[in-house]
């Protein structure tokens, strides 16, 4: 079985703060990889460059084959991505979300109406694929991001806490469409969350990445043992440590501040 | 082609889907031309200017235009931190599709938004010379939207919040709005203020307009055009080169 993402000693700094600190690992293809850290570990940089929307300070990474930071077409037609913050467009519907969609990733017409309908349906949303974005819930959203993640065929699905504030029926919803697409279409999944109990349930295998180095990559029933903890979540306390760890609210997080502020809250 | 289109459709789209914000954005340029455009006619008139709302309305057009156009470019800002722009990053087109569909969409807007005023001013009493500039008017309207559109492209692809927003509108849309020839007419200006206002592109903007429409340059509608469309192709080149380095 081939390797779907390897990396080699990624390494991204700002200024003199070391966000991914030498990091290597592999997804193999077809597998479910968490990939599990405390807060400001490193996970979403680590997404960001995998994605081609961030350029590493020094090392290498494939995806799918290709290098991010020069084959970038390549590697954007290889994954469909659901990010940790929502990045639909609120003043479209559904439908046109998707078909926006499928039209930037140069989807054929026929093909492009067929597959909307198909996962529109597969995530349920089907009879309110005609209404704005903005009167569906945060778990509808989540949904609907899921669906046009995978629009367009990709290899790989990057998942980034993409259960965060969903109740425990949408979160089962989630993850049964995208161990049902990982059985059956063979796409390589790779996830971070910070719900152990989720990881440990669905992933093939983890990483665990701290103060931007990878700590250990196994099964979780591996990390387990090696650990001697009964749970996922013992295990990753016990790789991690008990530190709560401070990170500072970045430009995102204080502009969705004053978007609460103006719009009445209405996001999410 | 396909990716510019309908980057651009979305933002025409969501124009015509908020009314509030049409409505909303109408509100300055009227008062702006009621209160001056009747408040200063007698004057403008004494002193021998003719019909200051004639004067005054192609002026509040590209008001309208130039405000309107900012904010789209700026809407980046909006886009970028919660989330749409995300999506359009990681899709496999060009970062130049995506400028070109967003600034075209963006200046469309504007442009449509400074037609609506168009027609408030005629409302209001607005003559034209004649109908037969009207497009040429509209090339102006179109070559105005586009050139600050991409300018507030630049602006919204290098900053990163909304914090410096209102640095942008006091040093920079407010003066070039005021040190334009929108309010009052070039000649007889002091030295220093007529250098200012002949370095304002908005000046050969209105100029291009008030020419269409009201049939009086000041420095003639090719000069007009060809500094519009030299700067306007000089500030896409600098808002798409900005907009090709934004990293999440």
């Amino acid at each position: 079985m081939g390797e779907m993402i390897a990396v080699k000693d990624l390494v991204k700094n700002y200024g003199d703060f070391c966000a991914v600190n030498h990091v290597s690992f592999t997804v193999p293809e077809g597998k479910i990889f968490g990939f599990l850290g405390p807060n400001g570990a490193g996970k979403t940089t680590t997404i960001k460059m995998l994605t081609t929307v961030l350029d590493p300070t020094a090392g290498s990474i494939r995806v799918n084959g290709h290098d991010p930071t020069r084959e970038q077409k390549q590697v954007r037609r290889s994954f469909g991505i659901v990010f940790q913050d929502p990045s639909l467009d609120d003043e479209l519907t559904a439908y046109e979300n998707m078909d926006l969609h499928g039209i930037l990733y140069g989807m054929p017409h026929g093909e492009r109406v067929r597959r909307i309908h198909m996962l529109v349906d597969f995530v349920g949303l089907g009879d309110r694929k005609k209404d704005f974005v903005k009167t569906y819930s945060g778990g509808m959203k989540r949904r609907l991001e899921v669906a046009r993640a995978l629009l367009h065929n990709p290899r790989i699905l990057f998942l980034d806490e993409p259960t965060i504030g969903l109740d425990p029926q949408t979160r089962n919803h989630i993850w049964g469409y995208i161990q049902q697409l990982s059985r059956e279409e063979g796409v390589t999944v790779f996830f971070t969350t910070h719900y152990m109990d989720e990881a440990d349930r669905v992933s093939d295998e983890v990483a665990v990445i701290d103060h931007g180095k990878i700590v250990a990559q196994a099964t979780p029933s591996e990390l387990k043992e090696r650990t001697q903890s009964a749970t996922l979540e013992d295990a990753f306390i016990a790789l991690t440590g008990h530190a709560i760890r401070e990170e500072e609210a970045n430009a995102t997080d204080r502009l969705r501040m004053m978007g609460r502020v103006w719009r009445g809250g209405r996001r999410r | 082609m396909k990716p510019i289109y309908i980057l651009c459709a979305r933002q025409l789209k969501r124009y015509v889907r908020s009314p509030a914000r049409i409505v909303g954005s109408l509100g300055q340029p009227i008062l702006f031309l009621v209160a001056l455009g009747f408040g200063f006619g007698s004057m403008f008139a004494r002193a021998g200017g003719g019909s200051y709302l004639n004067f005054l309305a192609p002026g509040i057009i590209s008001m309208a235009i130039l405000f309107n156009a900012v904010f789209s470019g700026i809407e980046i800002i909006w886009d970028r931190q919660f989330g749409f722009l995300k999506e359009t990053l990681v899709a496999p087109v060009s970062r130049i599709q995506i400028v070109l569909g967003r600034t075209l969409g963006g200046a469309i807007v504007a442009m449509a938004q400074g037609a609506v005023v168009f027609v408030i001013c005629l409302v209001f009493g607005f003559r034209l010379h004649s109908s037969l500039l009207v497009p040429v008017a509209i090339v102006f309207m179109f070559l105005i939207a586009l050139l600050f559109t991409s300018i507030g492209t630049a602006i919204g692809s290098v900053l990163q919040d909304m914090q410096g927003f209102p640095l942008i509108m006091n040093f920079l849309v407010m003066p070039l709005f005021f040190f334009s020839s929108a309010l009052f007419p070039i000649e007889g200006l002091p030295k220093v203020l007529k250098t200012a206002v002949g370095l304002n592109p908005l000046t050969y903007g209105v100029d291009g307009l008030r020419g269409s429409l009201s049939n009086a340059f000041a420095f003639g509608g090719m000069t007009d055009f060809v500094v519009l469309s030299i700067l306007t192709a000089i500030l896409l080149a600098i808002g798409s080169y900005f907009f090709s380095k934004i990293q999440l």
